[in-house]
């Protein structure tokens, strides 16, 4: 009995403490968005950001580049093999692929940040 | 000279078995990403134990990896990113690791072998690609056709767009392959320069200096470049899930 009436106790006071733990982590994370939030928010999305060195810049530049004309060269080959058209499916699929990997360059550098946006 | 390449070949160590006629053994490679993991865990479980107010030194790192990750995916990929925090983190700190274990002498970088980064950069492919289409269905093709573009164009630019979309876990993985193979065979080539010279007598030994100062710088710059490679892995990660989480953009 004696401890029955301990545990109700407990839970009472456990149920308050609950209470105001919940109040001190909404306390915190108002501080948490309030310190970080507005700025990040703001660039979400954007990707000019991420080169920190240009050594990386460039070369992150060019695999872009280099792997849009594969990608490109690969399908055309492989629609060549499967449908008889060669020499049809290289030449079109490589130049596609050599504007996607244009594309994935001004993307990289940022010149134009992501589908349907214009280059500035 | 010594052979720049041999530092990546693949030795077995123990076999384990056979599925299908093939052989599953245990390598070098497997090995060091074993190594990898385990100074991962026990860096993360030593770092959180103490669980100070004012962290130690462990608990700091700790933190701040924890810390650059989690900006890292808020600032590209939005708070619905932080879905995303396990991934983008087990993948950051494999890479770290692993790059900068590769860097002491006598280890074998994990990451220096195409296989193991375009199964990386497969895995956030198809993350996205899974993601995506569970998320918003077929709406995920809106991510191939840009708004505001008049008709007549619409169909090259998307198979240019869709064409874009198949490079990524190409540029993705060679990125980070290529960096760290060239690092090293770099370093490999001037280091054995120092051995060569030194063996020349007198003025071998102060021309040595010369290559001898170049690794110093080099060993400095592979591992800023350790580093930088597993934050890009890690950013392009989280551009490329934003993809996947705002198609529409």
């Amino acid at each position: 009995m004696a401890n029955d009436a301990g545990e109700k106790g407990g839970n009472g006071s456990r149920s308050a403490e609950e209470a105001t733990l919940s109040a001190r982590l909404k306390r915190l994370g108002e501080r948490l968005a309030q310190k970080k939030g507005p700025s990040r928010q703001a660039e979400a999305g954007s990707s000019s950001k991420s080169d920190p060195s240009a050594l990386a810049r460039g070369f992150r530049l060019s695999t872009e580049l280099v792997a849009g004309v594969l990608v490109g060269a690969f399908i055309g080959w492989a629609l060549d093999k499967w449908l008889g058209i060669s020499p049809w499916g290289m030449i079109v699929f490589l130049l596609l692929g050599f504007a996607a990997g244009v594309v994935n360059v001004m993307r990289a550098a940022g010149v134009s940040s992501g589908p349907g946006q214009r280059p500035k | 000279m010594a052979d720049p390449i041999h530092q990546f070949e693949i030795q077995k160590i123990a076999t384990l078995g056979h599925i299908g006629g093939h052989e599953i053994a245990f390598t070098n490679s497997a090995l060091f990403m074993a190594i990898t993991v385990v100074g991962i865990w026990a860096l993360l479980v030593g770092g959180s134990s103490a669980r100070a107010l004012v962290p130690g030194r462990l608990q700091s790192i700790a933190e701040l990896s924890y810390e650059f990750v989690a900006d890292t995916i808020n600032s590209t990929a939005g708070k619905e990113g932080m879905k995303f925090f396990p991934l983008v983190f087990t993948l950051f700190m494999f890479i770290l690791v692993a790059n900068i274990i590769g860097l002491i002498p006598y280890t074998f970088t994990v990451t220096s072998h195409i296989i193991i980064t375009a199964a990386l950069a497969l895995l956030v492919f198809i993350t996205v690609l899974v993601y995506g289409f569970y998320k918003h269905g077929l709406g995920f093709f809106r991510l191939f056709v840009p708004k505001g573009i008049p008709i007549y164009i619409l169909p090259l630019i998307v198979f240019i767009e869709v064409l874009s979309f198949l490079s990524r876990p190409i540029s993705h993985s060679v990125r980070l392959f290529a960096n760290m193979l060239a690092g090293h065979i770099t370093l490999k080539v001037f280091a054995s320069f120092v051995t060569l010279l030194g063996g020349l007598g007198i003025f071998g030994i102060f021309g040595a200096a010369l290559p001898l100062a170049l690794v110093v710088a080099l060993t400095a710059l592979e591992l800023l470049v350790a580093f930088l490679q597993a934050y890009v892995f890690a950013i392009l990660t989280c551009i490329y899930l934003n993809d996947a989480i705002h198609p529409g953009h």
